[in-house]
């Protein structure tokens, strides 16, 4: 049985996916990048290595992707993360033609085809707003855990409409409202909701077709995919497995190759 | 001897002035703000007090300003940021016609006339990456207090280039740099270059006159004013130490001085001032 895999570099966390010929995933593992981002990538693959039971020789072909790609030294090649989430969407949900990828420090709204090939993209690439940071700085600001966060802001009666954009006013706002007797439950859904909108008006900007996956860490917060569902007006796609979608993406490119199609040139520098 | 105090409830400080007829300062104070921005206001207000040993009862005008200028229950009146800085640029500098103020959470950068009403401003609230908080962010992510920028950036040899577009996506940056090496009071001068250039910016759209008086916490950075001097090519005013963040509480207690002698001459009572004022400077 020949293997392959994806390790996806991205700012916040480091995925890896081990996929077998059958392409089912045999092992997944994913850790903080932290700042030493060779070391990250390489901890991560050995980590779903060891998940797989499979031994490293028996990796034939290793893709890396995310903003540190390029410091996957084990890796034969690279794929950009847009083209890794696009192909991983389409894979795991077939009828998805937008996916949503909300990261640690970047958001993406991309349109693909039917194939996962990549019709158009845009991306917050000047301000954080709107990504998983924003999340992260209500969660400092309110104490309470990440993987708390959605199922809080489930619980909320009306929601506090947050007005800053930026993340790093977000704190201040947050406290303050705390401050002036808001519930957390409360002010947590107004973060959701402020985050959910300003990622709609990414996902306009590529035109909304249906299916709708939604990908990245912030995909495990099941109070983004309620604020989402509901300001959409539909249900996006979500599975246990979407924060690892561009590590999929980039195992089943990587998949591609053993099984002897290219990698199309397109995939290695996406353009829109 | 009359006393009027100045209080600029600011994001991340309040500061309070205590200003006398001899066109004297008599007592300052700054705060942490704080969530509870009453509480603020009265706090440093005492503070200001105790320098000389005056009382409440000895102030006969207040008059506040900042973006809590509303929380201050004992104010005689309220006017805006911009009419302080003016007031206050004025006071050190009465040649001033552009004002650059860099707060906590603001940008502001504005132009008089040469009886110093505001002709034209603009203001950046939106955006951390230009205001303070983007200093304050880079130190804080080398592991360094606003308190220790200024030493900090002093050692400073060269300049790292800090792309300064957003504040949060300057951590990667800034851990970018430091593992490469980079000592990090490079680091954080590239930060206040960065800084300075969208402050140049937003002066620009206002029209930069000479002279221009610089104001806020973080021009106590000899470096940013001289980083702000050497981009806009032009001399740059600043406010002796510490009181270049109590420009907007001194151009207050200022107004309040001038307000009290003017009605006093024109025989109408205080009560009189206040709406005079506040129908001024209502924007």
């Amino acid at each position: 049985m020949a293997y392959a895999a994806g390790v996806d570099v991205g700012s916040t966390q480091t995925k890896a996916v081990i996929l077998d010929e059958g392409r089912k995933i045999v092992g997944r593992a994913l850790i903080d990048t932290g700042a030493n981002v060779v070391s990250a990538a390489e901890n991560a693959y050995v980590e779903a290595l060891r998940e797989s039971g499979v031994q490293e020789e028996e990796v034939e072909y290793v893709v890396g992707t995310g903003y540190g790609r390029y410091r996957v030294t084990f890796g034969d090649t690279q794929v950009t993360e847009i083209s890794c989430h696009g192909r991983g969407s389409v894979h795991m949900f077939p009828q998805t033609r937008t996916v949503l990828d909300m990261g640690g420090q970047d958001t993406k709204a991309i349109r693909v085809g039917a194939a996962g090939e990549i019709l158009d993209f845009c991306m917050n690439d000047k301000c954080a707003a709107g990504t998983g940071r924003f999340l992260g700085a209500a969660a400092t600001a309110l104490e309470i855990p990440i993987g708390e966060l959605g199922p809080t802001a489930l619980r909320a009666e009306k929601a506090v409409r947050i007005s800053t954009t930026c993340t790093v006013f977000a704190e201040s706002e947050v406290l303050s409202w705390l401050g002036k007797g808001k519930r957390t439950e409360d002010i947590l859904l107004g973060v959701h909701q402020s985050i959910a909108a300003r990622s709609i008006s990414l996902l306009r900007r590529v035109g909304v077709e249906q299916e709708l996956t939604f990908t990245g860490g912030v995909a495990r917060n099941v109070g983004m995919i309620h604020a989402l569902n509901r300001a959409l007006g539909l249900q996006v796609n979500v599975g246990d497995e979407s924060h690892f979608m561009g590590a999929i993406g980039a195992a089943l490119f990587a998949l591609d190759h053993l099984l002897g199609s290219r990698i199309p040139a397109s995939a290695r520098e996406t353009t829109a | 001897m009359i006393y009027t105090a100045g209080i600029d409830v600011g994001s991340t400080y309040t500061k309070a002035v205590i200003f006398g007829e001899d066109q004297r300062i008599h007592g300052r104070a700054m705060t942490n703000t704080g969530f509870k921005l009453e509480g603020a206001a009265e706090r440093t207000l005492d503070q200001a007090l105790e320098e000389e040993g005056l009382d409440r009862s000895r102030i006969s005008y207040v008059v506040s300003t900042g973006y809590g200028r509303y929380q201050v229950p004992f104010r005689d009146v309220n006017v805006t940021d911009l009419t302080a800085d003016a007031m206050g640029g004025r006071f050190f500098f009465p040649e001033t016609r552009t004002v650059l103020d860099i707060g906590g959470q603001t940008m502001k950068a504005m132009r008089l006339d040469g009886e110093g009403r505001v002709k034209s401003f603009r203001l950046n609230d939106k955006c951390a990456a230009g205001t303070g908080a983007f200093l304050e962010k880079t130190a804080r992510y080398m592991g360094y207090t606003t308190q220790e920028i200024g030493p900090l950036v002093a050692t400073s040899k060269d300049q790292v280039s800090i792309s300064g577009v957003c504040a949060v996506f300057a951590e990667s940056e800034v851990i970018n740099h430091l593992s490469h090496g980079s000592p990090p009071a490079d680091i954080m001068l590239g930060a206040i270059v960065s800084l300075v250039e969208r402050s140049v910016q937003l002066m620009k759209r206002v029209q930069v006159e000479p002279q221009v008086t610089l104001a806020g916490g973080i021009l106590r950075f000899e470096a940013m004013a001289g980083v702000i001097r050497t981009k806009l090519g032009i001399e740059v005013n600043l406010p002796p130490g510490e009181l270049v963040q109590f420009l907007g509480a001194i151009g207050a207690a200022v107004l309040g001085q001038r307000r009290l002698s003017r009605l006093e001459q024109e025989g109408i009572g205080k009560k009189g001032a206040r709406t005079e004022i506040e129908t001024a400077t209502r924007m």
